[in-house]
C-alpha cells in the first residue's frame, strides 16, 4: 500500500513541477493544487498507513492509526486552500490590471538582453 | 576597563557629540572642541615615556570574546607608544590647522571631525592592541575612516574615484591580512602577538611560514602605499589638507610600517622576510622619488614623496633583520638600519608634516597649487616660505636638518650590505644602495622643485586665481611648530635616543635584547670622510646639476603609455571586472520565475539525493505492508490518469474538473487510510476551491497557445520527473528508516483524561496543539484581508488604459 501511495506522490509532484515551470499563470495556480495534495499524502504516507482504527476512541480497541500527521495534514489543507485562493484572486487582478497571464509579459520593463 | 582603554577609546566616545556640538554652536569653530580630545591623549601617553624607556611595558585586559581568544589587549611598548605620540601629536597639530583651513560657514564640519575623530581612534587601536584581531578590527577602521575623509568633497568626480581606490586597495590588503592573522593563529594557537613572538621557532617551522609572511606583508604594503599599490596615495590627496598631513603621510600610511615592525620578531630571521621588504622598500623609494619630479600638483609631489619615503623607511625595516645573524657582536653595527628607521620615522612626520600645511597656505590663500601657476611667493609669504624651505631641505637630506642625519643613517645602513656575506646580499645586493644614490638625487631635484618653483622665480600673481598673502597666525602655528622640531631634532637628536627610539628599536629586537645585547643610539653629525657623506655629496652635485638641466631630460617621462602603467591597469581591471560580473550575473538572473523555479528545484533534488547517497540510504526495506484492495487501485490509476492528463490540457474548464478529480479522489483516499476528518475537511474545500476556479477561470483568458516550443517542453519534463522521482525516493527512504516510535502515543493515552475528547485529531488541533491552530486561523484571515483589498482597492490613474480591455461581466 505504501509503495503505490508513493508511487502516486511521485506522479502528482512530476505533473504539479510540470504545471509549476509554464509561463501560464493559470495552470501555475493548478500546479500549486497538485503539490499540495501530493506533500499531504507524503506526509501520511511517512507516517505508516492503516496502522490501526481511526483515531476516535472506541472501547475495545487498542490499536489506532497514528493521530498526529492527520493533524498536521488537517492545518495543511486548510492553509493551503488559504493559499490558492489568495492567488487565484491574486492572478485574477493581475490579469485585469496587465490584460496577460503570461508571466514572461508580466515581467518589469527593464530589458533584459 | 582600565583608563589605558578609555584613553584608546577617547576619540571614538566624543565623536558622536561632535554634530551635535556643530549644530547647536554655530558661533565656535567646532574644531576648538574636537582639539580637547588628541591634546589630552597626548599629555596622557607622554607619562608613559618614562616606563617604556626603562624597559618596561604596560599591558591591560579587558575580556571581549574570551571562548575565541578574542580579547581587548592594550599594550604599550616602545614602539606602540611612539606611534601613539605621533598620532596624538600630529594630530593635535592637525586639528588646530584645520580650524583655520576649512571655513566653519561652508563646510559641514560635523562629519568632518567625526570622521578624524573615528580615524585618530582606530589608529590608536591599531598600534596599542596585542591581540591581532582586535588590530584588524581598528586597522579596516583606518581605512574606512580614510574612505570617508579621501571623500569628503564627495560632489567631486575625483574625490569619489580616488576614496573608492584607497578603499579597494587597503581593503584588500586588509583581509589578506585576516588570512595570515588566521594562518599564524592555528599555528600558534593564540591571537596575542606576544604569544606569537614568543613561539617564532614553532612558526619558523611551519610549512605555512612563508604564506602567513606573504599575506601579512600584503596588508602591510597596501596600507604603506609601497609598489606596485602605492597609485591609492597620489589620489588620496583630493582629501582636505589637513587630513593629507594627517592620515597619507604622517600617520596611517605608517600602519604598514608599524606592522613590519611589529611583525619582525617573528618573521625576521628568514632571507625571504629581508629580501622581501628591503626590496620592495628600495623599489619603491626610488620609484616614487623618480615620479615625484614629474609632477605639477604641489600635492602630487608630495604624496608621491610620500611614497618614496615610506619605501626608504620600509627598505631599512628589511635591512635591520641582518642584525639578527650578528649577534655574537658586540656593538651590533648592522641595528642602524632599524634605528634609522625609526628615526626617520619621527623626522618624516615632522617635514612632511610642515610640508603638507605649507602647501596647503599656498593652496588656500592662491588658490591654486599647480606649480606652473605658481612663482615668486617668497616676498608676499616669507614665513610660509622659510617652513617651506626647512622642511624641503631636510627631506633632500641637507645638514643641519633632522632628514640629513636619517638619510645619512639610511645611507650607512645600505653601504653595509657589502659587509653582509649571507642570502646573496653581498653580490646582488649591491643593487641597494646604488638605487638608494639615484633615488636620493631624485629626491634632491624634487625637494628643490617644491619650494623653488613656488617661492622663488618670476612672480605671476595675474595667473592666481585669489590675490595672494600671508595665512593668519593660526595656520601657521601648527607647520611652524613641526618646522621647528625639524631645526631641533637635526641638533639635538639625541633627546630621542633613550627616550623613544631605543624602546621602539627594542620592541623589534626582544630576541637580542633578552640575550644580554645593549641597544645603543647615538646620534651626531660628524662620523668623518665616511662613504655616505660622500654619498650625500654626490647626491648634491648631481641633483643641482640634475635639476638645472631638467628641460633637457623630462622626456623620459612620456615614454610608457597609459595603457601599461599601473593606473592604466588599475582602471581596466575595474572595468572588466563590472562586465564580468554583470555578464556572469546576466547568465543566471534571467528574469524569468520559471529559470529560478529550475534552479530551486533541482537543488532541492540534488541535495536530496546526494545527502541520501551520503547517507546509504538508498537500500530500501519495506517489511510488513497493507495489501492494496482492488477499489484503491483503480482510485490510485484515477489519480495518476487524472494528474498525467492536466499537463496535456490545454483549455481552463478541462484542466479545473480534472483538478477536482484529483482532490476528491484523495480525500476517498483520506477515507480508505482512516482518517474521517480529513476526507471530511477535503471535501469541503475541494468543493470551495473548483467553486472559486470556475468563478475565476471564467473572467480569465484561455490558457495561451504559446507554449509550443519543443525544447522548452522538454526541459520541463526533464525536471519534473527528476522531482517526481526524488520525492517518491524520499517517501520510499521515510518507510524504510523508521527507527523511533511515533510521540503520539501521549495522544492516544491522554486524550481523553486530559482534555474529555474522543476525537483524537480534534482534540491535537484545538487543545494540545491549540496555538498551531490559532495561528492557521491567523494566516486565513490574513488570506482574506488581502483577497478583499485586492479587489476592494484597485484603480490608480496609470492603470485605467488597462481596464479599458477588461472583459465585460
Amino acid at each position: 500500500m505504501e509503495i503505490f501511495v508513493s508511487i502516486i506522490i511521485g506522479v502528482l509532484t512530476m505533473s504539479a513541477v510540470y504545471m509549476i515551470l509554464s509561463k501560464s499563470l493559470l495552470r501555475i495556480i493548478i500546479g500549486t493544487g497538485l503539490l499540495s495534495h501530493a506533500a499531504h499524502l507524503l506526509v501520511l504516507t511517512m507516517g505508516g498507513l492503516k496502522t490501526g482504527a481511526a483515531p476516535v476512541l472506541v472501547d475495545g480497541v487498542t490499536e489506532y492509526t497514528d493521530p498526529l500527521p492527520q493533524a498536521l495534514v488537517l492545518t495543511a489543507i486548510v492553509i493551503s486552500f488559504g493559499v490558492t485562493a489568495f492567488f487565484l484572486v491574486l492572478a485574477y487582478r493581475a490579469y485585469q490590471e496587465l490584460n496577460t497571464d503570461n508571466i514572461e509579459e508580466m515581467k518589469g520593463t527593464e530589458s533584459n538582453d | 576597563m582600565s583608563v589605558l582603554h578609555l584613553a584608546i577609546l577617547l576619540p571614538l566616545l566624543a565623536a558622536p557629540f561632535i554634530p551635535f556640538l556643530f549644530r547647536a554652536l554655530k558661533r565656535i569653530h567646532t574644531g576648538w572642541f574636537v582639539l580637547i580630545v588628541p591634546v589630552v591623549l597626548f599629555v596622557y601617553f607622554f607619562r608613559f615615556i618614562g616606563i617604556t624607556s626603562a624597559g618596561d611595558v604596560v599591558t591591560e585586559t579587558v575580556e571581549w570574546m574570551p571562548s575565541l581568544g578574542i580579547n581587548f589587549t592594550a599594550y604599550v611598548d616602545g614602539l606602540g607608544l611612539l606611534f601613539a605620540l605621533l598620532i596624538t601629536g600630529i594630530g593635535a597639530l592637525v586639528v588646530l590647522y584645520s580650524i583655520y583651513y576649512l571655513n566653519k560657514d561652508k563646510e559641514s564640519l560635523g562629519h568632518f571631525y567625526v570622521y578624524l575623530l573615528l580615524f585618530m581612534g582606530a589608529m590608536l587601536g591599531v598600534v596599542l592592541s596585542d591581540n591581532m584581531v582586535v588590530m584588524y578590527m581598528f586597522w579596516e577602521l583606518t581605512s574606512i575612516s580614510s574612505f570617508l575623509l579621501i571623500g569628503y568633497w564627495y560632489e567631486k568626480e575625483r574625490s569619489r574615484y580616488g576614496a573608492r581606490k584607497s578603499m579597494l586597495i587597503t581593503v584588500f590588503g586588509g583581509l589578506s591580512m585576516l588570512g595570515g592573522i588566521v594562518i599564524l593563529e592555528s599555528i600558534v594557537g593564540s591571537f596575542s602577538i606576544r604569544d606569537m613572538v614568543a613561539n617564532q621557532a614553532v612558526i619558523a617551522d611551519s610549512p605555512f611560514f612563508i604564506a602567513a609572511m606573504i599575506l601579512i606583508l600584503l596588508g602591510a604594503f597596501t596600507k604603506s602605499a609601497q609598489f606596485p599599490f602605492h597609485i591609492w596615495l597620489p589620489d588620496a590627496m583630493e582629501a582636505p589638507t589637513p587630513v593629507s598631513a594627517y592620515l597619507h603621510s604622517a600617520t596611517m600610511v605608517k600602519a604598514g610600517l608599524y606592522l613590519v615592525a611589529r611583525m619582525s620578531p617573528v618573521f625576521q630571521e628568514s632571507p625571504i622576510w629581508l629580501w622581501t621588504i628591503a626590496a620592495v622598500g628600495t623599489f619603491t623609494l626610488f620609484w616614487g622619488s623618480f615620479n615625484a619630479v614629474k609632477q605639477t600638483d604641489l600635492k602630487g609631489i608630495l604624496a608621491f614623496s610620500t611614497v618614496s619615503q615610506l619605501g626608504l623607511i620600509m627598505s631599512l625595516l628589511g635591512l635591520g633583520a641582518a642584525a639578527l645573524h650578528y649577534d655574537g657582536m658586540d656593538d651590533n653595527i648592522y641595528m642602524v638600519a632599524t634605528i634609522a628607521a625609526i628615526f626617520h620615522l619621527i623626522n618624516h612626520a615632522t617635514f612632511k608634516g610642515s610640508l603638507f600645511m605649507m602647501v596647503g597656505i599656498v593652496d588656500h590663500e592662491t588658490g591654486t597649487r599647480d606649480i606652473r601657476k605658481l612663482g615668486g611667493l617668497m616676498t608676499v609669504m616669507p614665513i610660509t616660505f622659510t617652513i617651506a624651505v626647512i622642511g624641503s631641505l631636510s627631506m633632500a637630506g641637507l645638514p643641519p636638518f633632522n632628514g640629513f642625519l636619517s638619510k645619512e643613517m639610511f645611507l650607512k645602513a645600505t653601504t653595509k650590505v657589502f659587509s653582509m656575506d649571507f642570502f646573496a646580499l653581498d653580490t646582488i645586493g649591491i643593487l641597494i644602495p646604488v638605487v638608494a644614490f639615484i633615488a636620493s638625487v631624485f629626491t634632491f631635484i624634487y625637494s628643490l622643485i617644491i619650494f623653488t618653483r613656488t617661492f622663488m622665480g618670476k612672480a605671476q600673481f595675474d595667473r592666481l586665481p585669489k590675490q595672494p598673502h600671508e595665512a593668519p597666525i593660526g595656520m601657521l602655528i601648527p607647520p611652524a611648530i613641526l618646522a621647528i622640531l625639524v631645526v631641533v631634532l637635526g641638533f639635538v637628536p639625541n633627546v630621542l635616543s633613550n627616550s623613544l627610539i631605543k624602546p621602539a628599536v627594542e620592541s623589534i629586537y626582544p630576541t637580542l635584547v633578552a640575550s644580554g645585547q645593549e641597544v645603543k643610539v647615538d646620534i651626531y653629525f660628524w662620523h668623518g670622510l665616511t662613504p655616505e657623506l660622500f654619498m650625500t655629496i654626490g647626491v648634491i652635485l648631481l641633483g643641482t646639476l640634475m635639476f638645472y638641466t631638467i628641460n633637457k631630460w623630462m622626456g623620459i617621462y612620456n615614454r610608457i603609455p597609459h595603457r601599461l602603467t599601473l593606473n592604466g591597469m588599475y582602471d581596466g581591471s575595474l572595468v572588466w571586472s563590472n562586465k564580468a560580473a554583470y555578464r556572469f550575473k546576466d547568465n543566471y538572473m534571467t528574469g524569468f520565475i520559471r529559470s529560478y523555479l529550475v534552479y530551486i528545484f533541482l537543488f532541492l533534488s540534488g541535495m536530496m539525493l546526494f545527502s541520501m547517497y551520503w547517507f546509504d540510504l538508498f537500500n530500501f526495506s519495506f517489511g510488513e505492508m497493507e495489501p492494496v484492495a482492488p477499489y484503491e487501485y483503480v482510485l490510485g490509476a484515477v489519480i495518476i490518469l487524472a494528474a498525467l492528463a492536466i499537463t496535456f490540457m490545454r483549455s481552463r474548464l478541462p484542466s479545473i474538473i480534472l483538478l477536482g478529480v484529483v482532490g476528491y479522489s484523495v480525500a476517498l483516499f483520506f477515507v480508505f487510510f482512516n482518517a474521517p476528518d480529513l476526507a471530511l475537511t477535503q471535501l469541503v474545500i475541494e468543493t470551495v476551491s473548483v467553486a472559486l476556479f470556475l468563478l475565476v477561470f471564467y473572467h480569465m483568458p484561455e490558457i495561451s497557445k504559446k507554449e509550443v516550443r519543443v525544447k522548452f517542453k522538454i526541459e520541463n519534463a526533464i525536471v519534473s520527473i527528476i522531482v517526481g522521482v526524488t520525492v517518491m525516493l524520499l517517501s520510499f527512504m521515510a518507510l524504510s528508516n523508521r527507527s523511533l516510535s511515533s510521540i503520539s502515543e501521549y495522544y492516544k493515552e491522554n486524550v481523553y483524561d486530559l482534555a474529555a475528547g474522543k476525537n483524537m485529531v480534534n482534540v491535537v488541533l484545538v487543545d494540545f496543539r491549540g496555538f498551531d491552530t490559532l495561528f492557521e486561523i491567523v494566516v486565513l484571515a490574513i488570506a482574506a484581508i488581502g483577497i478583499y483589498t485586492m479587489i476592494k482597492f484597485r484603480t490608480t490613474e496609470r492603470t485605467k488604459g488597462a481596464r479599458e480591455h477588461e472583459p465585460k461581466k
